[in-house]
């Protein structure tokens, strides 16, 4: 036992330190009735799981101790091999146990591929999210409006996400909100998401695409209904048109500030349908991928770097004089 | 390609790789011609068909690779260990956590497993090599000769930084363009020949070279797992061929398998990759349970509890580790049969496998527990293991995977399986089986640190990685925001990490204090073992194994012997001239045409892919024309051998 001791120790600090901060995590304090319904079924399965491992470090703990090799060790068996009631009940248990999982599992499976239940009566709000190396293109068809790496969304109404990629795989996740699903060139997945609070919200794609995708990243507002509306409205008719020379430009693998438009790509190209559209365009616009290790991709990482450097010190500034200028 | 571009330049990290790189290099010239080692290099190394000596050679370039990947996660680690660190940009992490993945699984965790097969599994069923000993040669070349053009990729060219798993069309011309992603797979490719060979040689082996009266089910379970594991490999790796090959065709000839352009589809190499790479993480699993098996038996110094359920359940994972690869895309929009059907195979997959643990448990119930090295290890494994197998069953619920895809929730669960899993068995494997390879045992103190320096070390490493994943960290980021809070854990994380580089050196240190210090063991049997490994006369068993070929009449056969006093003592009577295969360079020669033609390849200079393919084929009609069957050892050497006097 005293070799067990570091161990257990070891186990009480880590699980004290580690459970005070559980409930702010993002996973388990979800903003909306998906992310909802994902908290509910890992907490089911974490008690499963605590259950498991309380059995097996029980008797790991039982046998190591009364078995180890001591003076007055006693029960010596060398050729107990075998007992056919033991084996049948763990094969049986964990067979129980997998069917107890499988059931909530199946049923939440099938319950995300909708609306979520209360309010599955409402029109869903229809955004396409486009991933470009690395940015998201939000449409909204219906408001026949478009954003560029933000997000605004009514609360409490299901938005039901259409998400393709004009480029490489991504994965759109907004934690807060529910799980993910990939967006990929020359496909159109659907992804139902629901606030049920006024907020904002982190969103990013979660699929690795390469240089840039540490930061590709965006915002997701959740407004009351009214306050959406008038924000859409202001957009369509405030907010400049979206030229195809200029949606074109988009398309280069980068990273550009929030941008708002009043009118959709979807015009003219949906990735969904065009799998090479984003490729094409590179090569009619001359842009040249570059081989990491070249001259010219090294001196463009530096430029960049002195960039984002230059940028983080006119924040740092900004902020510093801040107070004075508050709105 | 422009020549100023060849050597990779820039970075303080890379000239001090180059310069330690010329260094040994160097190094080793000089001791091999100083010492004039050249001679004994070729004869006793280079040119062998020993299986126990190419086991040590896999094993040395496990532990190298394994210095190698481990590096890189260190590197990985500081850059996490603050938020927006400026010790790597995004590209060097992106090769780096491209280069530890892949050399960790293809490059250490198999051969490091392979490498104690070919040591242990023919000894164990009594044969005197395997079935194609000159194939087993061709096997360690080529999967070295992959290992190493992957690895010069950091200082010529430049590395792959696709990610281990390359997913396209990020892997394309398009968007990873250079060679970095051409090393990944021409290295794989040719690794890959290594592995599928050798699969085919050991199920032969093992299905036709047992000693007489060993049936199959009176083999140790380390063999058995080997059996199983090699029919994994049969059928898995293939995959993996085609699908390299077609994905070189997209890079290098302009087709359009998997691209953007011309309706290629590049949901069809995630698919293939993973009907490979899921059996792929059971290949390097199930070995790792064979010698717990064997190691708890022996230490608890009582017969393997529920034999046959153990080879049951090892034969249900072998089946279900092929039904269950959507798991790695829940999130890919399948629809919802499709998901719940994954869902519950892999569910059911923990079945066999709590099964399992459970029989390790009870194999000590009424045992004798001695807590040798090799013991902590196993013992180490079970406590961490099932963490990471009950974690697993929660990234199984499909619903809930959506919030656990691509964060470190999943880094964590497959750390906690392939390190307390894989990691834990061979270096459990190594310290058990040292004296069989070295005839003598690694200190057992220090060995003890090591156990627990690296175990807390790993904990602290990457138990926090759960937390970290559930308050939503994506994998494979170069950096986080102060403002995500992120920040402490992957502080301890880092921590943790850096105590099993400090465990990792201590293990080495140790290697060679006791090739200083440690007793030599005068006999065969070095912790009171149960199957025949243990039985031979001397510590390191001599090239041809056994002198007499054993019969087997029970399982453990050897320990029942002992039990029983009736161990065999050899006699002048026994001896007979034993036929044992020749060496052969070509194998060797081979590997290094295939480093010529895939060099050449990753270039795309195809003159020169085109002369290293046409030198390959140029061994390979030798090897056709070439008659040689071997030689006979005479009576006179065996006895000596032997040191069998009367």
């Amino acid at each position: 036992m005293r070799r067990l001791k570091p161990f257990l120790t070891f186990g009480v600090i880590i699980a004290v330190f580690m459970l005070s901060g559980c409930s702010n995590m993002v996973v388990l304090d979800p903003k909306g009735p998906v992310g909802e319904q994902q908290k509910d079924l890992i907490l089911y399965s974490i008690g499963f799981m605590t259950f498991i491992l309380l059995v097996v470090y029980g008797l790991f703990a039982f046998i190591v101790y009364k078995y180890r090799d001591h003076k007055n060790h006693k029960g010596y068996d060398p050729d107990n091999e075998g007992s056919h009631l033991l084996e049948t009940i763990w094969w049986v248990i964990p067979i129980i146990i997998v069917i107890a999982l499988s059931i909530p599992t199946v049923k939440t499976i099938y319950s995300l591929e909708g609306p979520p239940e209360e309010t599955k009566d409402q029109k869903p709000l229809v955004i396409h999210a486009t991933s470009v190396n690395w940015k998201w293109v939000f449409s909204y068809p219906e408001q026949d409006i478009e954003t560029v790496n933000y997000l605004h969304i009514p609360e409490d109404r299901p938005v039901l996400f259409k998400l393709t990629s004009a480029d490489s795989m991504a994965s759109f996740w907004i934690p807060a909100l529910g799980g993910q699903k990939y967006a990929m060139a020359g496909m159109e997945t659907e992804l139902y998401l629901q606030a049920d609070e006024q907020g904002t919200f982190e969103g990013r794609n979660s699929n690795f695409t390469g240089e840039g995708f540490t930061d590709h990243t965006f915002e997701v507002h959740s407004l009351t209904d009214d306050a959406f509306d008038k924000w859409a409205d202001e957009t369509k008719s405030g907010a400049p048109e979206l030229t195809k020379e200029q949606y074109d430009k988009l398309m280069l693998p980068g990273h550009v500030k929030e941008m708002t438009f009043s009118s959709t790509h979807l015009e003219w190209v949906n990735h969904a349908d065009e799998a090479d559209y984003a490729v094409k365009t590179r090569e009619r616009l001359g842009y040249e991928p570059k081989v990491p290790h070249s001259k010219e991709a090294k001196e463009e990482r530096k430029k960049l770097k002195e960039e984002k450097l230059k940028e983080e010190k006119q924040q740092q500034e900004s902020e510093s004089h801040g107070d004075s200028h508050a709105h | 390609m422009k020549w100023d571009e060849f050597f990779v330049t820039g970075d303080p990290l890379i000239y001090g790789a180059d310069v330690s790189i010329a260094l040994t290099t160097a190094g080793i010239l000089f001791y091999l011609t100083y010492f004039k080692k050249w001679k004994w290099l070729w004869t006793e190394w280079l040119t062998t068909v020993d299986h126990k000596k190419l086991g040590i050679m896999y094993i040395v370039s496990a532990v190298l690779m394994l210095f190698r990947g481990g590096v890189d996660a260190l590197l990985m680690r500081t850059q996490l260990a603050v938020p927006e660190a400026k010790f790597l940009d995004s590209q060097h992490y992106n090769e780096i956590f491209t280069t530890h993945g892949t050399i960790m699984i293809i490059f250490m965790a198999m051969p490091f497993l392979i490498g104690l097969i070919n040591v242990v599994v023919p000894l164990q069923i009594g044969a005197r090599d395997v079935a194609y000993p000159y194939l087993n040669a061709v096997s360690f070349w080529t999967f070295f000769i992959g290992a190493m053009l992957f690895n010069i990729s950091f200082i010529i060219g430049g590395s792959p930084s696709a990610g281990w798993t390359s997913y396209m069309p990020l892997a394309s011309n398009e968007m990873s363009p250079g060679p970095g992603q051409n090393y990944y797979l021409l290295g794989l490719q040719i690794a890959g020949i290594g592995t599928l060979l050798t699969g085919i040689n050991f199920l032969v082996t093992i299905l036709k070279m047992r000693a007489p009266g060993m049936t199959l089910f009176r083999m140790p379970m380390f063999t058995w797992s080997s059996l199983v594991t090699m029919v994994i490999i049969i059928f898995a790796f293939p995959i993996l061929t085609v699908a390299l090959a077609l994905m070189t065709f997209d890079r290098l000839f302009g087709s359009h398998f998997f691209t953007l352009q011309g309706e290629g589809m590049d949901m069809l190499w995630a698919n293939l990759f993973w009907l490979w790479g899921h059996p792929e993480v059971y290949i390097v699993i199930l070995p790792a349970f064979g010698m717990f098996s064997e190691i708890i038996s022996t230490f608890s110094r009582k017969t393997l509890f529920g034999y046959k359920a153990m080879i049951w359940s090892m034969l249900l994972i072998a089946g279900y580790s092929f039904l269950v690869w959507v798991h790695h895309f829940f999130t890919m929009g399948s629809g919802a049969v499709v998901n719940s059907v994954f869902s519950i195979t892999t569910m059911a997959i923990g079945i066999p496998t709590g099964v399992k643990i459970f029989n390790w448990l009870f194999t000590m119930y009424r045992g004798k527990i001695e807590f040798a090295t090799p013991m902590l290890w196993s013992l180490g494994f079970i406590v961490n293991f099932v963490i990471g197998g009950v974690t697993g069953v929660m990234l199984a619920m499909a619903a809930a995977d959506y919030q656990y895809h691509n964060t470190y929730f999943l880094v964590s669960h497959f750390h906690y399986v392939l390190i307390a899993g894989t990691v834990f068995a061979c270096f459990a494997g190594l310290v058990y089986w040292y004296p069989k390879m070295f005839g003598y045992k690694l200190n057992e103190r220090i060995g003890k640190w090591v156990f627990w320096l690296f175990t807390i070390g790993f904990n602290i490493c990457f138990f926090p990685q759960y937390f970290l994943g559930l308050d939503g960290m994506p994998r494979r980021v170069y950096t986080y925001s102060e403002e995500s809070g992120w920040g402490p854990l992957n502080m301890v994380s880092t921590i943790g990490g850096f105590m099993m580089g400090v465990a990792f050196l201590i293990l080495v240190y140790n290697m060679y204090y006791s090739f200083r210090y440690a007793k030599r063991e005068t006999h065969g049997d070095a912790w009171n073992g149960r199957t025949l490994e243990w039985s031979t006369p001397s510590a390191m068993p001599p090239f041809y194994n056994f002198a007499k070929i054993p019969v087997v009449k029970s399982l453990d056969h050897f320990w029942r012997q002992k039990q029983e006093g009736k161990v065999e003592k050899l006699t002048i009577k026994d001896i007979k001239p034993i036929h044992m295969p020749s060496n052969s360079g070509v194998p060797f020669i081979m590997a290094s045409f295939f480093f010529i033609a895939g060099f050449g390849m990753v270039f795309e200079w195809m003159w020169m892919g085109a002369l290293g393919l046409i030198g390959v084929f140029g061994t390979l009609i030798y090897r056709s024309f070439e008659y040689d069957d071997g030689y006979y050892v005479s009576e006179e050497e065996i006895i000596k051998t032997e040191k069998i006097s009367n």
